[in-house]
């Protein structure tokens, strides 16, 4: 990687010599217009295994205005668009393909009002997920989708991949919790989707362009939904001596018709891994632990983190404990939200796959899991959102390791496959960016992708925004190939 | 490669209903014809046909229901209601397929969730006479783009529903209704922290509290200091007419402008003896709206008369 790094940054300079990137100087701010080695080689990537990108200008617009200009002048030079917020996408949605003009909107980043009134707050999508809730939190809001990753990604980024978080089983993903979405449209035209009332008229086009990947414009302004902090709240750890009787007290809590706000289980490598990073004070001797929590109003909770309790036992959970303090519940969710920096710690690198089945199935696929990891040698560890069905194996591996790689996709291939016999899906929570688009075509038919498409064309009937991605190529508007190689006389 | 089993249809129902719809002429779906006016009169030559019924799986365990969109809510709910179990469907008479093509939302959509939440993943059949399939079984999927999302309150514009994978929720232990005529409904909304419905008649304020038992008894305690609450069997009479405004606004309607009313608080529904005036959508929107209608229906022979932009 470093000499990947080092080539393109003797490439090319910063001297423009390109009318495109000084048209955007001019309208943006020579500042705020980078053209050097260095800031199209790190926007080359974002945080999944994937390479290949291949960034032109790199332009951190501060208004919709600027946005505005930028997409006019793609449009105008025949140039493409990808949004980009922090690059922690994992399916590769914000790699650049056919070195199109990387918008980076982490510099459009105001809290720009607190509407209590319509129980909403507007952002600008370079707002960072966590700095949201810590600011609406002591207003007795916060937001409710939570990544795991939400110190860095941004609102545009969990509008964009319709992201989830642990709290989200009981709240629902991104999607429920945006309201109205102003867009800068891949014509260059700027419009208002959805609404503050309460059923805008017309398509729900707010809801098609939450998950969309980047792919049908750029968010500029969103209207994100408050939710009420709950005032009591139990968190539960239960361990067990085995993975199967951890995923069997979740299937057991949904059929018991409970709802958590969450439900995350880890595995023993994930625990101990956790616990020498930050003491979370998980057991070190149990298969696996699941944490579970309920929040609402005083006696419900109790009712409800007694039945997950009991639940636990009957599928011999080996300890029940109930968080005491509020820092104790802070510490158990420090270990959960810390796993993957965790992982950093003791391996190099590490791909972490998504797929969701039904809940009922979660024991028999994860059994699956570790079977394809052993069959193709890669250590695999689990922690994921076991309480709506969605894996995150997580296979370990040193990538200078000679054909690590290839066992690595043998092994991520197989789980998808594994998990779409049990009726599942293909993501969950990263999207299908350039990832999963070769599996596309196991979740639907010709026809089917053929309508994606359709709704696709709808927005960007000229493909200019994030082509490549999602949809695989012969049923889009673009295709990848192409785009892997540069254009002729274009940045290379 | 092959699809997932569970994800193609080999139900000779929806090859059958795709028969009949064809792939050429005006045609439309009937359900109970509750909401027939939405978005327009539909063109008189058009060929109206008739959804599949039935509920195909129930799996309570994990709150999913894969169900033919001329089932009735009733009867949907009827049968998730013997599993302690119900959906966002609003029930007012009228069929699965229509309530998600009408897109409206039960009043009670703050507890239950909104009617567009309630779809998980939807079989429809194209204006080339093809099953479409998009979104998924489970309860989270982010694969591909959401067409399920574009669906819902469509009119049956973009495509006729054949079939449909909706979330289930537990049924709470308890649902009561309260109705104060002294508590303001802004007072209400901030005294408890998840009423299922709270409505405004201008005068009088009712409350929906859904939960455990005790759970229910402290929010009414918490009601009680803000107002007198009496225990009443549910809501008022509801005037016909549907308008959407922002939760702002639904809190001070202007009875001159909508007559009398009785406005969802927190929502910004209201039902109202006025119709609403016209609204449309215009500009870069609409662009967007005849863009994806041409590239779904590039005869225009779905639901010809009818647009979402006008309801
Ligand atoms: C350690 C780790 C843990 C993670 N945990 C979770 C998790 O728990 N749940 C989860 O859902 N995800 C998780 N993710 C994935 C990722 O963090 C989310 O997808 C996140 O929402 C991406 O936000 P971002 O700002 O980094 O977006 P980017 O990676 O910069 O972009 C993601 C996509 O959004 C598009 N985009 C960005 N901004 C805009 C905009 N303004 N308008 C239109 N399109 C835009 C891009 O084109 C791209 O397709 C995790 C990632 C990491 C590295």
């Amino acid at each position: 990687m470093l000499n990947e790094l080092k080539k393109r940054l003797t490439g090319k300079t910063d001297s423009s010599g390109d009318a495109f990137v000084d048209a955007l100087r001019e309208a943006i701010s020579p500042e705020r217009v980078k053209f050097d080695g260095a800031h199209r080689a790190l926007h080359g990537h974002d945080a999944s295994v994937f390479d290949g990108g291949n960034s032109g200008p790199v332009v951190y617009p501060e208004t919709t205005a600027e946005v505005q200009a930028v997409v006019r002048l793609a449009n105008d030079h025949g140039r493409n668009v990808v949004p980009r917020g922090a690059g922690t996408g994992l399916a590769g949605g914000a790699i650049p393909l056919g070195a199109p003009v990387v918008v980076a909107v982490t510099r459009m980043n105001k809290i720009l009002e607190v509407d209590v009134d319509n129980m909403i707050a507007w952002v600008e999508p370079g707002v960072v997920n966590l700095d949201l809730s810590n600011t609406l939190r002591p207003h007795g809001f916060h937001f409710a989708p939570d990544p795991s990753s939400q110190q860095a990604c941004t609102i545009g980024g969990n509008v964009a991949n319709n992201s989830g978080g642990p709290h989200c089983l009981a709240y629902g993903v991104t999607n429920a919790h945006v309201v109205a979405l102003e867009v800068v449209l891949p014509s260059g035209e700027v419009a208002m989707l959805g609404g503050l009332d309460a059923e805008p008229q017309g398509l729900d086009l707010r809801g098609v362009f939450v998950g969309s990947e980047g792919t049908l414009g750029i968010t500029t302004r969103i209207a994100v939904r408050l939710t009420k902090n709950r005032p009591e709240v139990r968190t539960l750890l239960l361990s067990f001596d085995s993975v199967t009787d951890a995923a069997n007290t979740v299937s057991g809590v949904i059929a018991g018709g409970i709802v958590p706000a969450a439900m995350e289980v880890m595995d023993q490598r994930i625990t101990e891994a956790v616990e020498n990073y930050v003491g979370a004070g998980y057991p070190l001797d149990a298969a696996a632990v699941l944490l579970a929590e309920v929040d609402g109003l005083d006696a419900g909770v109790d009712i409800d983190a007694d039945r997950i309790a009991q639940i636990g036992r009957d599928n011999n959970a080996t300890a029940v404990r109930l968080a005491e303090t509020d820092h104790e519940r802070a510490l158990l969710w420090k270990g959960r939200k810390t796993a993957f920096g965790a992982i950093a710690q003791i391996a190099p690198d590490y791909y972490l796959h998504d797929t969701v089945v039904p809940r009922s199935a979660l024991a028999g696929v994860l059994e699956e899991v570790y079977a394809i990891a052993k069959r193709h040698d890669v250590l695999v560890m689990n922690v994921f959102h076991a309480g709506d069905g969605n894996l995150h194996p997580l296979l370990i591996f040193d990538a200078r390791e000679e054909g690590v790689l290839d066992r690595v996709h043998a092994a991520g291939g197989e789980i998808i496959t594994a998990s779409l016999d049990a009726g599942g899906v293909l993501s969950g929570e990263h999207g299908i960016g350039v990832e999963k688009q070769k599996y596309m075509d196991r979740m639907f038919s010709g026809d089917d992708l053929d309508h994606q498409n359709r709704l696709r064309q709808g927005f960007d009937p000229f493909c200019r925004t994030n082509p490549g991605k999602v949809i695989p190529s012969g049923h889009s508007c673009a295709d990848i190939q192409s785009l892997r190689n540069v254009p002729d006389k274009v940045w290379g | 490669m092959v699809a997932s089993p569970l994800l193609v249809s080999d139900d000779p129902v929806l090859a059958a209903f795709a028969d009949e719809v064809g792939d050429t002429g005006p045609v439309s779906v009937a359900g109970s014809r509750t909401r027939w006016s939405l978005g327009g009169e539909l063109a008189d030559d058009t060929r109206i046909v008739t959804a599949p019924t039935g509920i195909v799986k129930y799996q309570p365990e994990e709150m999913t229901v894969q169900v033919r969109a001329g089932t009735t809510v009733a009867e949907l709910h009827e049968t998730l209601m013997a599993a302690g179990q119900r959906t966002g469907l609003p029930e007012r008479g009228g069929t699965v397929g229509g309530a998600l093509m009408a897109g409206e939302n039960d009043l009670r959509a703050l507890g239950r969730g909104r009617l567009r939440e309630a779809l998980l993943q939807v079989r429809y059949v194209s204006a080339e006479g093809r099953i479409i399939n998009s979104g998924g079984p489970t309860v989270k999927n982010v694969s591909g783009f959401d067409l399920p999302r574009l669906i819902v309150g469509s009119l049956g514009t973009l495509g006729l529903v054949a079939e449909v994978i909706l979330r289930t929720n537990p049924i709470p232990a308890v649902s009561r209704w309260y109705r104060s005529n002294d508590a303001s409904p802004a007072d209400v909304v901030e005294a408890v922290l998840a009423p299922s419905a709270v409505l405004f008649d201008g005068t009088s304020t009712w409350v929906e509290l859904e939960g455990h038992a005790p759970d229910v008894d402290a929010e009414l305690t918490r009601l009680q200091a803000i107002g007198s609450f009496e225990a009443v069997s549910g809501i008022p009479e509801l005037p016909p007419h549907r308008w959407s405004f922002t939760p702002a606004e639904a809190l001070a309607i202007d009875p001159a402008i909508t007559g009398s009313y009785v406005s969802v608080v927190g929502l910004g529904l209201v039902f109202a003896s006025q119709t609403q005036p016209n609204r449309t959508v215009t500009g870069a929107v609409q662009e967007v709206h005849e863009r994806v209608k041409a590239n779904f229906d590039p005869t225009g022979r779905l639901n010809p008369g009818r647009n979402p932009a006008n309801k």
